[in-house]
């Protein structure tokens, strides 16, 4: 049968004026990239929006390891509501996957059990005297980054190549599962044709990958790695991943998922140290990018300033390949020229001759 | 290897990979007997099973996982068949069921 139409994959996207809601865990393991993020919408797209302190964390990770119960947790996004409301905006921008699906989940219930919303509603009364209005639209903000990737391209001082070749880099894209795979219609290509990430690859001159396992999870699933028994399967899923793309030779993997960007770059180091084996270039990790890092890059931020030097496996083979100038012995200065520390040498930064390589041809 | 006490392995996968599994005694097998191949999966045998009824075999698991080439467990799994051929009364592809047990023991004693 023809299909119809389309329309059922498009998302509406608000222009301007947003509510930003940050990411708890990102703060910790991407510090650097929801600063970059609103670099860019103030600085390169010239967007309204609101960074308000007094918002809480959602309380997603609780919710889902059935720590948080949901009447709790709706009190606590009936609150992040509230906030914006008063603050006069309408238009969410949220940078967590894991709040994103959970916003878009709670307001699933609501309109389908509106009981639920009325509880909320006299909870959070009761709670804080605080009422709410129903944002106007939710978007993530990789959708605002996705929206906006002409206008960035407009503004870039490189693209996604070789400098030294021309050639485009091959960018492994993976997208949060909560983004489109519970609610297919709340994202962008909903959840199978997701296009939010591969749009900007495509649209600042790379290529994208299209490996056998692109959609499978990063392994992260919460429980399955918040308790230390089950980490063995959450790390299984990210080599399962990693065995899939090896063999593309990706340059980089770009996620728009606080989760998955942390256990795909991390779990690097652990398969490293635990099978003595890596998959990127050398004999090295497959350096992990958050969108806002892979968009900064374009636009010419410095990699130090976007925090690039917190990642587990280092980013300097790809910005040598992009061309990028950055300050080596400036790398691990935090503000002021205040040196942070740097971790040990490991295995999946340094290649050595000796090292088994072992990538399924 | 690692020195890091890490809590935690990884855990082997459970999907069956059939681009690295050795299919070649699995067709050697069918080669034998290519009745086999007409299998349609019903589970007749199974249901019919003497010794399944006593024991957790289960005849149609065991010879579809040998089919995609997993035979791990697979030559003790028919140790347990009573050779009794009810199976191969019920079988409607007519297949002689209890000479693909005989062909897997036969074949399969290795792995």
């Amino acid at each position: 049968m023809k299909r119809s139409s389309w329309r059922e994959y498009e998302k509406e996207i608000a222009h301007d004026h947003y509510y930003y809601a940050r990411s708890c865990i990102r703060q910790n393991f991407f510090p650097g990239s929801e600063t970059t993020f609103l670099r860019i919408m103030r600085d390169v797209l010239g967007k309204d929006i609101y960074d308000d302190p007094r918002h809480t964390s959602c309380t997603g990770i609780g919710y889902h390891t059935d720590i948080v119960p949901l009447d709790t947790t709706m009190a606590v996004v009936a609150r992040q509501f509230a906030l914006m409301t008063e603050a006069g905006y309408e238009n969410m921008a949220v940078s967590c996957i894991t709040s994103f699906g959970l916003y878009t989940e709670i307001l699933e219930t609501w309109h389908e059990f509106p009981e639920t919303e009325a509880r909320a509603r006299e909870n959070l009364r009761q709670a804080t005297g605080r009422e709410f209005r129903i944002p106007k639209n939710i978007a993530h903000t990789s959708d605002l980054i996705f929206h906006n990737r002409e206008e960035i391209e407009r503004q870039a001082v490189r693209r996604l190549v070789d400098a030294a070749t021309g050639e485009p880099l091959k960018v492994v894209e993976h997208i949060g599962c909560h983004y489109a795979k519970i609610f297919p219609k709340s994202g962008i290509g909903g959840s199978e044709f997701p296009y939010v990430l591969a749009g900007m690859v495509e649209q600042w001159g790379g290529t994208v990958v299209d490996y056998p396992e692109r959609r499978h999870c990063c392994g992260f699933g919460f429980r399955n790695y918040l308790v230390q028994a089950n980490r063995g399967f959450s790390i299984a899923n990210s080599r399962k991943k990693l065995e899939s793309m090896a063999p593309y030779k990706p340059d980089m993997m770009v996620a728009n998922c606080p989760g998955c960007a942390m256990f795909l770059d991390k779990w690097q180091y652990a398969l490293a140290e635990m099978e003595n084996t890596t998959y990127g270039a050398d004999g090295r990790g497959i350096p992990v990018l958050t969108y806002e890092e892979m968009a900064g890059l374009v636009l010419g931020y410095d990699p130090w300033e976007m925090g690039m030097q917190m990642h587990q496996v280092d980013v300097e083979p790809l910005l040598d390949k992009l061309g990028v100038k950055y300050d080596s012995a400036a790398k691990f200065l935090g503000r002021g020229g205040k040196y942070i520390g740097a971790p040990k040498p490991v295995a999946v930064n340094s290649f050595s001759g000796d090292r088994l390589y072992r990538i399924k041809q | 290897m690692s020195a890091i006490e890490w809590g935690y392995g990884i855990n082997a996968p459970r999907t069956m990979d059939l681009d690295r599994n050795d299919i070649g005694p699995a067709r050697e097998i069918l080669a034998e007997m290519p009745e086999w191949g007409a299998c349609i999966a019903c589970g007749g045998c199974t249901a019919t099973c003497t010794a399944g009824n006593l024991t957790s075999f289960n005849f149609r698991r065991v010879h579809t996982l040998v089919k995609r080439g997993e035979y791990a467990g697979a030559w003790a799994e028919m140790n347990k068949c009573m050779l009794c051929g009810k199976c191969r009364l019920v079988c409607p592809r007519g297949i002689n069921t209890r000479g693909v047990v005989r062909l897997i023991k036969r074949k399969l004693g290795d792995y």
